[in-house]
């Protein structure tokens, strides 16, 4: 029965099926296993990874602040494209700064939608670079 | 329209949908514990579809498809519910006051990612997330969380945007509830039945990408791994590890709550053999959590070992003859 104390469950505990001493199962309430924290770790490490690359090719010109707020939002070209209901093609013709400058507020405000940003947000990038360590 | 006279308590649960069901159907007026949900809804299952990709990862399943839990109790136990999704989110938002105003309980699927009460870390994009909402207080809901401990709360237009979010799974503001109970069910008719069938889904599928042979499946492709760039086949093996332990049940891909649910059928039927294969189903979800173990160790950030890919294929397989041998106790009784 693992009490790990893992960091991605912060505070909250979850349920495990568990068979105590008398043979018979229960749900008990665990602060986690180290196997598990280990690979939710390496993916939210992943997608910080891809935020953080995304943040850097914006600053450098190389693609509109959509492409940061996309990864930031956990999200890759297929699921934003689902989210947004606007099809891949398009989609990654809007990542480029040029052109998403010209969308129509109609499309930029399915992105903010999609996205959860306000438009305003979406058009340019946080000041600060986000990090993890 | 079924009146609960018994004030709603918040249950904590391994598994959402389960967990979700098995206090629905209890503050109805139909006692059960959410292993027996599980069980019962014969939504055991394995699956690995190397076709259909999540986040460039290929589909792993431990149980069967979303919505199967609440389909295959309404099936099995005779069960009505009432499943309405929505157009528009403000219909969805103002259905869903509705129920709460006459003193309803009610099941929601909802996304994941867009609850703020799930810590950081654990906010992914999957869409399928079920929660019961039990009452409004002011602009917010009262939610029991069947994976949280405690009942948490969630800003109304948070839960909105969590219950129409579009894509894959998407939950088109899906809500449930019972309407009719069963005036009887015979347990000793549909235990049995419902075991021996999904026992056999386990064993006779007709394409590896389902049941035992999907096991075999993914042994074979964790094996050949080996000849794959090395950053893909960590992520490869840690979303293994993720889709067993936690889009799951905090223990072995729902083998645990199965075990469990095995014991509890025993013990109401009096029947030694399911008692017995309870143990067997415990001893094939240690050895689903060995095989976690082995690999967070190979995928360590700190202190990274070399990946042994022929023991996890070798491990995996020995899992996928230990879980036959359980199904066919099933199939040959």
């Amino acid at each position: 029965m693992p009490q790990d104390e893992v960091s991605t469950l912060t505070d909250t505990r979850k349920a495990i099926y568990a068979v105590g001493c008398d043979g018979r199962y229960e749900i008990v309430p665990s602060s986690g296993w180290e196997a598990e924290a280990e690979a939710t770790l390496q993916a939210v490490d992943e997608l910080a990874r891809r935020a953080v690359e995304a943040y850097d090719r914006v600053a450098a010109g190389a693609a509109a602040p959509l492409y940061f707020h996309m990864f930031d939002r956990r999200m890759d070209i297929d699921l934003l494209s689902q989210a947004s209901g606007i099809g891949r093609w398009r989609l990654k013709r809007h990542l480029k700064a040029e052109v998403f400058a010209k969308l129509p507020p109609k499309t930029v405000a399915r992105y903010a939608e999609a996205l959860g940003l306000k438009v305003d947000e979406l058009k340019r990038l946080p000041a600060v670079r986000p990090d993890r360590a | 329209m079924l009146k609960p006279d018994i004030p709603f308590k918040h249950q904590h649960a391994a598994h959402c949908e389960s967990g979700v069901m098995a206090q629905l159907l209890s503050h109805y007026g139909l006692p059960l514990s959410e292993a027996m949900a599980f069980g019962l809804s014969g939504a055991l299952m394995f699956a690995y579809i190397p076709f259909v990709k999540l986040g460039g990862m290929p589909l792993i399943a431990y149980r069967r498809l979303p919505k199967a839990i609440i389909k295959g109790l309404q099936k099995n136990l005779g069960i009505k519910m009432e499943l309405t999704t929505f157009s528009r989110p403000d219909l969805g938002t103002a259905a869903l006051d509705r129920l709460l105003g006459k003193g309803q309980i009610v099941g929601l699927q909802s996304s994941v990612f867009w609850l703020p009460y799930f810590p950081e870390d654990m906010r992914f994009h999957f869409n399928a997330h079920n929660l019961i909402v039990y009452a409004k207080a002011g602009d917010e809901y009262l939610i029991s969380d069947p994976v949280f401990e405690n009942p948490v709360r969630c800003l109304s237009k948070d839960l909105e945007k969590a219950r129409f979010v579009k894509g894959m799974l998407a939950p088109k503001g899906l809500l449930y509830y019972p309407v009719a109970l069963p005036e009887e069910i015979d347990f000793n008719l549909i235990i049995p039945k419902i075991i021996k069938k999904t026992a056999r889904a386990m064993l006779k599928t007709p394409v590896p990408i389902a049941g035992v042979r999907a096991i075999y499946a993914l042994a074979k492709t964790i094996g050949r791994l080996e000849t794959k760039d090395r950053r893909y086949a960590r992520l490869f093996l840690g979303h293994v590890v993720r889709m067993q332990e936690e889009i799951g049940t905090g223990g072995a891909g729902f083998r645990f709550i199965y075990a469990s649910f095995l014991q509890e059928a025993g013990d109401l039927l009096d029947d030694q053999s399911l008692k017995d294969s309870s143990l067997m189903m415990t001893s094939v979800g240690d050895q689903w959590r060995e095989f976690a173990l082995m690999i967070a160790k190979s995928i360590r950030r700190k202190k990274r070992q070399e990946i042994d890919f022929c023991g996890l294929q070798k491990k995996l397989e020995s899992i996928a003859v230990a879980e036959t041998q359980v199904y066919r106790k099933f199939t040959s009784s």
